[in-house]
């Protein structure tokens, strides 16, 4: 149910804006791309390129028509989103892609399992943090040693599974 | 051979001991998935692609579609009980089913949802069998113009025949085709858009596009709502067994929900969600008890589900015969064949009948398995709900980043899957649909392909598109689906569409 916030209201849709800035930055970037490619177009008469320039063609109209539909229609009334706990995914998120070469599997993706349960509101890291390592470590085992999923290792999987 | 031999020919794969394991697997999983709202059968096929690399392919392939049955079957569950639909095509299931569990009816409305998804997977899944061959020899005769007609006819019904804006669904399909790009092209060897990045070379992944889309984006979304909406979980009260008059109430809407779901799901027409609405609209207009409807009616519950089993087994057809797939649980379907190096379509039936008719022979074992699984155990499925969300979530995310991780753990990889994630996020914040990407991220190099290929055999000659009379049949199909709806929406019919949005699986 979306909560009545007089602040959201009436306010231009700048969203509409941004996604058009978007399609058409993406567009441009395909046709570019796409007159770059030496263009055989062999039997077929259209090769490689073509694709690329005819999608990008197509995001360009598609911006054209968000800006229209900016214009045209207000800003649709929806819940103020709350950052707060994105953030603290997208950190737990960000944290494993970091410390996953040299931290390893568990130690990086518990990190995210905590960050992602704080995120949800519970943000007890003393107990968090070791439930993530439990399970980062129990799933290690199963796929690594049992399924033979390459996972990286680390230091503490070294300690506890050898090798 | 008829199809009948062929049915008792894969029953014997799909009776060998390990083959039913796997079937179980699948099963227990699917219904796990589809009780708890937020994954769906897509993203859980999606995660288990990269563990099932080194496993036997007939059984993952079946494990695979017991994930998509069991999350039609558990679905209804959630929408029963919290009425939060687990996932899409249970929508409907949740306007009378959760009537009926307030007023204390909760047994019977679990047990006919249960027992319609049986009578109608059991149903369609017979005549998928008996449908495939048909179709696998009109495809023999379809060559790549037939193929790329096919194609865009999936394309819209897709992103813009439904749902509430076409605007949003175009966008979405053609940022699926515009990452579709990334990668060398199949017809030439020509690198695009890879920017010298050795790791873009390959394209962008099926598997890592799904999870970031349907986990992290939907994660993120979810924490974004904050913690303030307490949900309620109806109690499963007195028996699940359904009374005389239930039975009588239930086996029409049954048979009529398999015969609309069926060809619903096997047309490209995107999606269970449009089965499930047409059975209610039917089920409601023909009901004894219109007064009912609204307030519990045990018509509105039997017929939408045993349309989503069936479109389930429909959705089958197209993949199998032709390679085509219609929903976002089928495209990652095709990504697992794919990943075994088969490809799905006729031939598949001639080179490897056994895998082929194992598979549907096995979907016949795996109702059995769920009609089981989810009548006299429907209170240890209930206990799934009460998880609390961090666990679930801080789990699901844990899952979600194994699959890349385990498939390529570099920071590229890794990366993308965040950088998505957020796409997904921004997309369901502004409410633009998902399905759409993933389907133009498989389906686009394949209509690519087949374009290039009609262009290239009549030398450039644009017209061959609509030479025959199939071809040119489907593409006039495609462009009506593109703007019927569009005067629709125009003539302010757009609310029918918006319901038959067509979400994930």
């Amino acid at each position: 149910m979306s909560t009545f916030d007089p602040a959201t209201k009436r306010r231009p849709n700048g969203a509409a804006f941004i996604i058009a800035a978007a399609l058409a930055a993406l567009g441009a970037l395909l046709i570019w791309q796409g007159f770059a490619i030496p263009d055989k177009g062999g039997y077929a008469g259209i090769g490689s390129g073509a694709l690329p320039k005819f999608v990008g063609f197509a995001l360009l109209v598609l911006a054209v028509l968000h800006i229209v539909s900016g214009l045209r229609d207000a800003a649709p009334d929806m819940p103020r989103p709350h950052w707060g706990p994105v953030l603290w995914t997208v950190a737990g998120l960000a944290l494993q892609v970091i410390l996953l070469k040299p931290l390893g599997f568990s130690i990086a993706s518990a990190l995210l399992f905590a960050c992602t349960a704080a995120g949800f509101g519970k943000n007890k890291l003393a107990l968090t943090v070791p439930i993530g390592l439990a399970l980062s470590l129990l799933i290690y085992g199963v796929f690594d040693q049992l399924l033979r999923l390459k996972l990286p290792a680390g230091l503490l999987e070294r300690l506890i599974f050898g090798g | 051979m008829s199809t009948f031999d062929f049915l008792l020919q894969g029953l014997t794969v799909a009776l060998d001991p390990m083959i039913l394991f796997y079937a179980l697997i699948g099963v227990t999983l699917g219904t796990a998935v589809g009780v708890l709202p937020g994954i769906g059968p897509a993203l859980t096929v999606a995660l288990l692609l990269p563990v099932t690399y080194g496993l036997d392919p007939a059984g993952s392939l079946i494990m695979f579609a017991g994930i998509y049955y069991g999350g039609m079957y558990g679905g209804s569950t959630t929408s029963i009980l919290l009425n939060t639909p687990g996932e899409s095509a249970s929508i409907v299931t949740a306007l009378e089913g959760n009537k009926m569990a307030r007023a204390g009816r909760g047994g019977p409305a679990l047990a006919t949802a249960a027992i319609g998804s049986f009578v109608a997977g059991l149903i369609a899944t017979l005549a998928l069998a008996f449908l495939a061959p048909y179709v696998v020899k009109l495809a023999l005769v379809f060559g790549p113009r037939e193929y790329f007609a096919l194609m865009m006819l999936a394309f819209v019904t897709v992103s813009a025949a439904f749902g509430d804006s076409a605007m949003k669904g175009l966008t979405s399909l053609f940022v699926g085709l515009a990452l579709a790009l990334v990668g060398i092209d199949q017809l030439t060897g020509q690198a695009r858009l890879s920017f010298g990045v050795p790791e873009l070379l390959d394209g962008i992944e099926v598997t890592t596009l799904a999870v970031a889309l349907f986990a992290i984006g939907e994660a993120l979304f979810v924490a974004s709502q904050g913690n303030t909406v307490v949900e309620k979980i109806e109690a499963v009260k007195g028996s699940v067994w359904m009374s005389r008059s239930d039975w009588a109430r239930s086996w029409k809407p049954w048979l009529r929900g398999t015969l609309i779901g069926f060809p619903i799901g096997a047309m490209p027409a995107g999606g269970a969600e449009i089965g499930t609405l047409l059975s209610y609209a039917t089920e409601k207009r023909l009901s004894k008890h219109p007064e009912e409807f609204g307030h519990g009616a045990i018509e509105g519950v039997a017929g939408p589900e045993a349309a989503n089993n069936a479109s389930a087994a429909g959705t089958l057809v197209p993949l199998l015969t032709l390679g085509l797939p219609t929903s976002a649980t089928a495209a990652i379907m095709l990504a697992g064949f794919q990943q075994f190096g088969l490809q799905p379509g006729p031939l598949l039936f001639a080179t490897s009948p056994q895998l082929v008719w194992g598979l549907i022979s096995s979907l016949l074992v795996a109702n059995v398995m769920l009609l089981v699984l989810n009548l006299p155990l429907i209170r240890l499925w209930v206990k799934l709900l009460t998880i609390p969300r961090h666990w679930l979530y801080a789990g699901i995310l844990l899952f979600a980043t194994l699959g890349t991780i385990g498939m390529n753990p570099s920071p590229v990889e890794l990366g993308m899957l965040l950088l998505f994630g957020i796409m997904g996020f921004a997309m369901r914040l502004y409410c633009y649909p998902i399905a759409p990407v993933v389907v133009g991220l498989i389906l686009g190099p394949m209509a690519e392909q087949q374009l290039r290929r009609a262009l290239a055999i009549s030398q450039g000659d644009w017209t061959t598109l609509v030479a025959t009379p199939v071809a040119a049949g489907i593409l006039l199909l495609a462009t009506l689906a593109l703007v019927v709806p569009l005067i629709m929406r125009m003539r302010g019919k757009g609310a029918l569409l918006a319901q038959l949005a067509s979400e994930e699986d």
